[in-house]
């Protein structure tokens, strides 16, 4: 049984699809529509404009969130261990416990 | 006296939209042979020309006068072709048991004897356009500029805003894609 060559196939298509050159006819009073359909629209696609700022602004955006995580996870330690939550802890507890008077004022 | 682009558009810009007209006029047959790559019937042909415009006429304070306005134009009406095709794809899974009898024809005297089989051919246009159709849209455009339109990677890249490499990648995959194609073809018809 005589089988199909692709490759072969494939250029003969493609040469054939070459041979076809599109028409470039265009409807009777075309450009007349087109001005008339412009007439009524505004000259300014203010939807675009605005749709395309907030695009352009979503890549600083996210640049700027990245740096900020990659900064939180790889910023070096402080010299103090204690987080925030835990000095004011230790705040809120050193003005709770009473004074202890001193051991010698108690005789 | 005929005005020069650069007159029309300007005029354009100032808020005469008359001016645009000869631009259309000047215009409209390479725009409609492009779209015509891309869509069959007439009306959809007309919509996406129509679409061309009027994204040329609302972006053309965007127009650079270093390239030609028909770059430019041209860059705008492959891109509207393009989401054309995104918008319209259809289910693809079309089998060749459907296909003509002209066709399937066409496919046997190529089998017979390749040279035989004429490009010039109704039913090989015909089968092309099904492949065509087949196709994912990336796959078409770069099939259509790159193989039968011949243009460079570097032309598509900037028709279509792809970087070169892109335009590279779509091209392997898309050729993948017409192979698979092509064989599915084979092993539908002739095993």
């Amino acid at each position: 049984m005589q089988s199909m060559n692709p490759d072969a196939l494939h250029k003969k298509l493609i040469a054939a699809a070459r041979a076809q050159v599109p028409s470039q006819h265009v409807p009777l009073a075309f450009e007349k529509r087109i001005t008339a359909l412009l007439r009524r629209r505004p000259a300014t696609d203010y939807l675009g404009l605005w749709a395309r700022g907030l695009w352009r602004a979503a890549v600083p955006c996210i640049t700027v969130m990245v740096l900020l995580t990659g900064w939180s996870f790889f910023a070096p330690p402080k010299a103090s261990s204690n987080d925030l939550s835990q000095e004011l802890d230790n705040t809120v507890l050193a003005a709770a416990v009473p004074e202890q008077p001193p051991a010698d004022s108690q005789h | 006296m005929e005005r020069t682009e650069a007159e029309l558009i300007a005029a354009v810009l100032k808020g005469d939209a008359a001016s645009f007209e000869p631009l259309v006029q000047r215009y409209s047959p390479r725009v409609f042979a492009t779209a015509r790559r891309y869509a069959r019937r007439e009306s959809e042909v007309e919509d996406i020309v129509q679409e061309v415009w009027v994204k040329a006429f609302q972006k053309l304070a965007g127009f650079r006068s270093e390239a030609p306005f028909e770059h430019w134009l041209m860059r705008l009406a492959v891109r509207t072709c393009y989401d054309f095709l995104r918008s319209h794809q259809r289910n693809r899974e079309t089998t060749f048991s459907e296909l003509s009898e002209p066709e399937t024809d066409w496919l046997e005297r190529f089998v017979g004897d390749p040279e035989t089989a004429s490009e010039s051919a109704d039913a090989a246009r015909l089968l092309v356009e099904r492949l065509l159709e087949q196709l994912s849209p990336p796959a078409r455009l770069i099939i259509t500029l790159l193989e039968i339109e011949d243009r460079s990677v570097k032309e598509i890249s900037d028709l279509t805003g792809w970087s070169v490499p892109l335009v590279k990648v779509r091209a392997f995959r898309a050729r993948a894609e017409m192979r698979k194609l092509l064989a599915k073809m084979a092993k539908e018809k002739y095993l």
